[in-house]
């Protein structure tokens, strides 16, 4: 049989571009359910959201057709939860040396770096929507605003992004997974913490008015509740898709800096 | 023009410096065994002209596309199987080598067939459908090997292909190179000195990040300075003097060894101590002493005593 010689490239960049981020993003989404991660994830995601918000805070005694009380937990378990699904993303091709193959295949970084990421984001729309439940169950007992709950669930999953793109990048820097969970998951932290006084009086001591007001800017609690007060407000849409592209960005400094290194 | 062409380039970790201004030029049909002791140098080289790591100095091209300015094109031209030969171990091979060809821009039966192929040249139509984490070394090995082909590239670099396979496997690896060599600029880096004498063109040889040697194994194995050595059978027709000391004088110098001795025959080996002597002198040597050589063979020179008087006698940079 007579071997089979590529094409020369005939097709836009733009076009080729978006092959190969449909090509690895397909990699990347298929790979979290060929392992048990994908399934762990899941259960651990809605058990914990349905058990905190009909437990911890009430959902059937607050007596409101709405679904405030699961959404007010995401922050905290995106805060866990993101780090897990992102470090694996290119630690563990640094572990397993499948980086260097993925790095000289004729792609470019960023391609990369975003198929990775929308992988990622994907499953975590996966678990969103597998909280329909939820949703349905508030609709069957009253008659809530579905277009707070609908708002709400756009800014739950921008925010997962973010925290996601932060732990995507974190997961470029190690070839350590634990690592890569932990660092990921204290800056998250922070970042969460960042609109609390806990975190404000500490800035408020020394640094002037402005630095404690760009500080408090950060808070992705503070954002995402704006966004499930039921209105998506522009600006906080641009807070977490420029933290998703600011991370991305450094994500893609970090994978070619490891390249001169 | 070359398909592989470096010029010196140049590496450096830390305060160590991995790989010092090597310059090389790889045509189509040549073979380059690429040597050198462990850390000397070879994967990082490897990997600079793969475009996965990027050197401090130097350029490196592949079909005359710089490897970090046109990286894509240069690429688009290479085969590469990296040290270890990784792979995602959650993809079956199929599904893996697909995923690769469609990073290569393959597509539908032109990717089919290519697939098709490299199943039958690599034999791997018995793990077809299992995923790459259950296989053995050699078949992760065969996998690496047939990601590298997959889209028939003009150059290929080869991160030690044989490693880990048994005899049977290496051969099959060997004649596959050997079929594929006459269209392609090849470079495989090996520990196994055999290998290099049975598919090699030429070989080239680094120690501590610098190329020592490059010439084809041939005029390598000529700059062996390994003391001669001859085995010897012989048929003695008088006396029970001893052998040994009876050949002493006349071979000043030379290690003489009996390995054995039964009746009248005799078998010896000698590392002739001061320069060298064909075996038909060494026959009539013996035979002024009464000996009837019977047979004598001399020891071919070997690479691996050429790979350690290279490698060794470099200084520390």
């Amino acid at each position: 049989m007579t071997s089979q010689r590529i094409p020369p490239d005939a097709t836009s960049p733009m076009s080729n571009s978006l092959r190969t981020i449909g090509i690895v993003f397909a990699r990347e989404f298929f790979a979290y359910f060929k392992t048990p991660l994908a399934a762990i994830f899941l259960f651990v995601f809605l058990a914990l959201a349905a058990g905190l918000t009909f437990f911890a805070t009430g959902f059937f005694t607050r007596g409101q057709a709405d679904l405030a009380s699961f959404f007010t937990w995401h922050p905290w378990l995106f805060l866990i939860l993101m780090p897990a699904i992102g470090m694996r993303l290119w630690a563990e091709e640094r572990r397993s040396g499948t980086i260097e193959l993925l790095m000289t295949l004729p792609v470019r970084t960023w391609e990369l770096v975003v198929a990775k990421f929308l992988a990622g984001w994907a499953f975590v729309a996966v678990a969103l929507i597998c909280t329909f439940p939820m949703w349905w169950t508030v609709n069957y007992l009253g008659a809530p605003d579905n277009g707070v709950i609908f708002a709400s669930y756009v800014g739950s999953w921008l925010m997962a992004g973010a925290f996601l793109a932060l732990a995507a990048c974190i997961s470029a820097m190690t070839k350590n997974q634990v690592i890569a969970f932990i660092v990921a998951g204290l800056i998250g932290f922070l970042l969460v913490m960042a609109g609390f006084d806990l975190v404000l009086s500490a800035v408020r001591g020394w640094a002037p008015t402005f630095v404690t007001d760009a500080v408090q800017s950060l808070s992705f609690i503070s954002h995402f509740n704006r966004l499930s007060r039921g209105v998506i407000e522009l600006p906080t849409v641009i807070f977490f898709i420029s933290m998703i592209l600011l991370c991305l960005w450094i994500n893609i400094q970090v994978v070619d800096l490891k390249k001169a290194a | 023009m070359p398909l592989i062409e470096t010029q010196n380039l140049t590496k450096s970790f830390g305060d160590v410096l991995a790989v010092d201004d090597v310059s090389l030029g790889v045509d189509r049909g040549e073979v380059v065994g690429f040597l050198g002791p462990n850390g000397a140098g070879k994967s990082t080289t490897m990997r600079m002209i793969a475009g996965f790591l990027e050197p401090d100095q130097g350029t490196a091209e592949i079909c005359g596309h710089d490897v970090v300015a046109d990286a894509i094109a240069a690429r688009r031209r290479l085969g590469y199987l990296p040290e270890g030969a990784p792979a995602y171990g959650d993809m079956t091979v199929a599904s893996f080598l697909n995923f690769v060809g469609r990073m290569r821009g393959m597509s539908g039966p032109g990717l089919n067939d290519r697939l098709a192929y490299m199943v039958d040249k690599v034999h791997l139509g018995d793990v077809w459908n299992k995923p790459v984490d259950a296989l053995s070394k050699g078949f992760k090995r065969r996998v690496g090997i047939a990601q590298a082909l997959v889209h028939d590239p003009d150059v290929l670099i080869l991160d030690e292909p044989t490693d880990g396979l048994d005899p049977n496997q290496k051969h099959e690896m060997r004649s596959l190179i050997g079929e594929i060599a006459a269209e392609k600029a090849i470079v495989v880096s090996t520990h196994i000195l055999e290998e290099v004498e049975a598919i090699c063109t030429r070989t080239v040889i680094i120690a501590r990040g610098k190329v020592v040697a490059d010439e084809t194994p041939a005029a390598l194995l000529k700059r062996s300075r390994r003391p001669q050595e001859v085995r010897v059978r012989i048929t003695r027709q008088s006396g029970d003097a001893d052998l040994v000391k009876a050949l002493s004088p006349h071979l000043p110098g030379s290690d003489i060894r009996l390995i054995e001795s039964h009746g009248d025959q005799s078998e010896l080996v000698v590392k002739l101590g001061q320069g060298r002597i064909s075996t038909a002198d060494l026959t009539n040597t013996l035979a002024r002493d009464g000996l009837i050589v019977t047979e004598i063979a001399e020891a071919p020179p070997r690479l691996d005593d050429v790979f350690r008087e290279i490698t060794q006698s470099q200084p520390p940079s």
